[in-house]
């Protein structure tokens, strides 16, 4: 069990590496920002309410998007049916869209003009109303239920095969599974995935704003750009990031803290059929998760779809070229999480350092905008920021994605090695040879997928690219944003849906090595 | 870090290797230089007579690149910068990192007199509210009117949107300390506030909302560039708020001349002229030839608003709290 085993000692030299790098970007960013400010800012009453606002949001997109997702992962997990694999990977799309693709997606299905509303509307009804908090959280669930649903399933195909086997053997009913085997597993997981959905939407700001319906919708993030943009406030921009990383931290600890060691032990590594809830009801209620699931997820990106087709074709070649672009940004930046991530689980799972999970988890939450400025005012005596545009989009992207990997990997490796930790230790195997030999076969699935979802998201993402770009060197989400800019949403829409496609492509292609036994 | 490091190697090298034509640098914002905007062909025309590098920074907005200037300070490389908004020359012009341009000003083609010799105009446009001509007809005269109509808007955030100040400005003008009252029953009409134009603009056009805060000359782009005139532009009996882009040299440029050369090839024809169908603005100067075909169909407001100087930045925070003021509520 690991709870008997002794922590590693020392930090390890890679993990060490990894946290500078990390907090280099994060709270180094952040710190170069409020060192550029005069004078200490002060946070004015509207800042105050929009940190209120902020946190009433998150907190309800988070649990609404965990609650959501428990019965379509156990759903997902227990029931085998044609186009599960397909299903299992759209399902990811949601989460690696730009915004403004999403938003203008899920609109184009709930807003006044929408599919539901027009529906609606044949029965006489008047039209549905979506701008208000509760399209804020509607938006973050959209967003979030995939990832959360990933998450958590890759928690329930975790659990041993055995275990199931030999509840089936002692008549276990599903309330016995439930109990005995899979609460005790969502204990372990969900915290992690709350806390990152958490700290997600931390950040939101024109979703936020956008479905929020106004101003009463203002959040931190938009106050930090109302700072830097409207004011040239940066010390209130700094101050008002401040917040963010101490609200972002203790969350972090709260969360991890409430996660309890991994006890569950390992098995022989196998799927295998499920002989609980075969009873119609239980049947009955996974059919309709994953439908509703499905299509509450599904739908707005089929109106992506239907709306970005027509132009496919007759897309410039420079949009292609940023496409490009933005693929190898995605594979840098991948490597990079990988790089950053393995050896920092390591050290969280040897180590028992939960400050560590902390820190490289909580960078999500720290403002993309003061991680941009601080990067600029560290590199611009340096070097000219347009030359190093690619590089440092691929860096930040790594570092944003490490959460996600953190929360995949660090269960993962906690389970490999209180599985196979003491005979790793009995044969003297440690640093390269148990990486080669131990870690990367047993962690294919959950590298995978971090994999995956870091490449999707770095093509997904605007982030710090509007900040150095030259104008011959955007990514796909700039040339999106510009072809919007410049009136032609017709071909804008066919770049969302050629980005729709490379995130898709990129995240099966990774995510796949993984999911072969998922299948089975 | 590796990859930081070989990148500054390059970089060091790459500037050795083109010192000897001169670089002038503008700074401008994201769509000017975008393939749609009006940058790749003012570059191409001016590198053809200026024995120079033109190159251009693209920086988020009009208020964005201001900020970007504040940051950089006096080590900036910008030589010229191009798309500041008029609401902000008196911030501008208090960071003192603006010279005065060493030309001559033709007569401008402006609604108002321009006297500023810092900050030039390059092109201009009034706000309004775009409207679908075939679903709206029953057209508000005034804000007023379209506070009391059942028209639905969807606008942008004054914050982080500069057509969304010229709102809020426009606001403050017309009705001053009773700015709130008037937000607090324009909000009745309002579907939501977006980030920036193009969110606003993409909800707009597909029937999210009635109206759409935008320009008077956006339905040009689609008569011109769509061949669909079903767009149309409301001018107010108050008049319409107006935004002018502005550009200026900076003080700190290494080529004083040549930026001024580029000022003056800004209000010349062959740069006023790539203005109209690339940024959807009037030309500052009207080019010899005269405004495109399309352009006259455009509605013209009888009056024209706007604060300019030291009442803009106190106006600003004014708009800026009645409308928050009335959200509040």
């Amino acid at each position: 069990m690991a709870g008997s085993r002794r922590p590693i000692r020392r930090p390890p030299v890679p993990g060490l590496l990894a946290l500078a790098l990390v907090l280099l970007v994060t709270l180094g960013a952040l710190a170069a920002v409020a060192l550029r400010a005069e004078g200490i800012g002060s946070l004015s009453r509207s800042d105050w309410l929009a940190v209120r606002f902020t946190l009433l949001q998150a907190t309800l997109s988070a649990v609404l998007s965990v609650a959501l997702a428990i019965p379509v992962a156990r759903a997902l997990a227990r029931r085998r049916f044609a186009g599960r694999r397909a299903l299992v990977t759209l399902l990811g799309a949601p989460f690696v869209l730009p915004v403004i693709v999403a938003v203008l997606g899920l609109i184009s299905v709930f807003g006044q003009n929408g599919l539901v509303s027009r529906a609606l509307g044949l029965f006489g009804l008047p039209p549905l109303s979506i701008y208000g908090l509760h399209g804020v959280v509607l938006a973050h669930v959209f967003f979030n239920l995939p990832l959360a649903t990933r998450l958590i399933l890759q928690g329930w195909l975790a659990i041993p095969a055995e275990r199931f086997r030999l509840a089936a053997s002692l008549g276990f009913g599903p309330g016995d599974v439930a109990r005995i085997l899979e609460r005790p597993m969502l204990r372990q997981v969900v915290p992690g995935a709350f806390l990152v959905i958490f700290l997600l939407c931390l950040t939101s700001f024109a979703v936020a704003l956008t479905l929020g319906g106004g101003p009463r919708a203002t959040t931190v993030e938009l106050a930090i750009y109302q700072a830097f943009r409207f004011d040239f406030d940066l010390s209130r921009a700094a101050l008002l990031a401040l917040v963010q990383v101490l609200v972002a931290g203790s969350i972090a600890l709260v969360a991890l803290r409430l996660t309890p060691p991994d006890g569950i032990g390992a098995g022989l590594d196998r799927v295998v059929t499920r002989w609980d809830s075969t009873g119609p009801w239980s049947i009955a209620l996974d059919a309709a998760a994953i439908a509703l699931a499905g299509a509450f997820l599904l739908v707005p990106l089929a109106m992506i779809v239907l709306k970005g087709v027509a132009g496919l074709g007759s897309l410039p070649a420079s949009v292609f070229l940023a496409a490009g672009r933005s693929l190898a940004v995605a594979l840098a930046s991948m490597a990079l999480t990988l790089a950053l991530a393995l050896p920092l689980a390591a050290w969280v799972v040897r180590g028992r350092a939960r400050l560590v999970d902390a820190l490289g988890t909580m960078s999500i939450a720290l403002s993309p905008l003061v991680i941009g400025t601080g990067l600029f005012i560290l590199l611009f005596p340096l070097v000219d920021p347009a030359r190093v545009a690619l590089p440092v989009t691929a860096l930040v992207n790594a570092v944003m994605s490490l959460p996600f990997a953190l929360r995949a990997l660090v269960p993962a490796l906690g389970a490999v090695e209180a599985a196979f930790g003491p005979l790793a230790d009995g044969l003297g195997m440690n640093g390269f040879a148990r990486l080669r030999l131990l870690w990367l076969p047993r962690l294919r699935r959950p590298l995978g997928f971090v994999a995956g979802l870091s490449a999707a998201l770095s093509v997904g993402d605007l982030g710090v690219v509007t900040l150095f770009a030259s104008p011959e060197g955007g990514t796909l989400p700039l040339a999106l944003y510009r072809l919007m800019g410049a009136y032609r949403m017709d071909d804008a829409a066919a770049a969302a849906l050629l980005l729709l496609i490379c995130s898709l492509a990129v995240f099966w292609v990774f995510d796949r090595g993984g999911r072969v036994d998922a299948d089975s | 870090m590796k990859t930081l490091t070989i990148a500054a190697g390059i970089t060091l090298a790459a500037g050795a290797a083109v010192a000897e034509t001169p670089v002038l640098t503008v700074y401008t914002y994201d769509s000017f230089v975008s393939d749609w905007g009006p940058g790749p062909a003012v570059e191409a025309a001016f590198e053809k007579t200026c024995g120079c590098d033109l190159k251009f920074v693209a920086v988020g907005d009009g208020a964005e690149l201001l900020s970007r200037l504040r940051l950089e300070g006096a080590r900036t490389e910008a030589d010229v910068a191009l798309g500041l908004d008029s609401n902000l020359m008196a911030a501008a012009a208090e960071t003192g990192l603006f010279a005065p341009a060493g030309i001559d000003i033709p007569k401008l083609d402006l609604p108002i007199d321009w006297t500023d010799s810092t900050f030039l105009p390059f092109d201009w446009g009034w706000f309004a509210f775009v409207y679908d001509k075939t679903k709206v007809t029953d057209v508000p005269k005034s804000l007023d009117d379209l506070a009391t109509s059942d028209h639905s808007i969807v606008i942008e955030d004054p914050r982080s949107s500069t057509p969304g100040l010229g709102l809020a400005l426009w606001m403050q003008a017309v009705y001053g300390d009773g700015a709130t009252e008037a937000w607090a029953k324009l909000n009745k009409r309002i579907v939501t506030v977006t980030k920036g134009w193009s969110e606003a603009y993409g909800m707009f056009l597909d029937g999210e909302a009635d109206m759409v805060l935008s320009y008077t000359t956006s339905p040009a782009y689609h008569l011109i560039a769509e061949n669909d005139d079903s767009k149309g532009a409301l001018a107010f009996d108050e008049g319409n708020y107006m935004q002018i882009e502005v550009a200026a040299k900076l003080a700190g440029t290494d080529q004083p001349e040549l930026a001024d050369k580029f000022l003056a090839f800004m209000l010349s024809d062959e740069f006023q002229s790539i203005i109209p169908t690339t940024n959807w603005m009037y030309p500052a100067k009207v080019p010899a030839s005269g405004l495109p075909e399309g352009f006259e169909t455009l509605t013209k407001p009888a009056k024209s608003i706007i604060f300019l100087g030291d009442e803009a930045e106190k106006m600003r925070k004014a708009a800026l709290e009645a409308w928050l003021a009335a959200a509040g509520r």
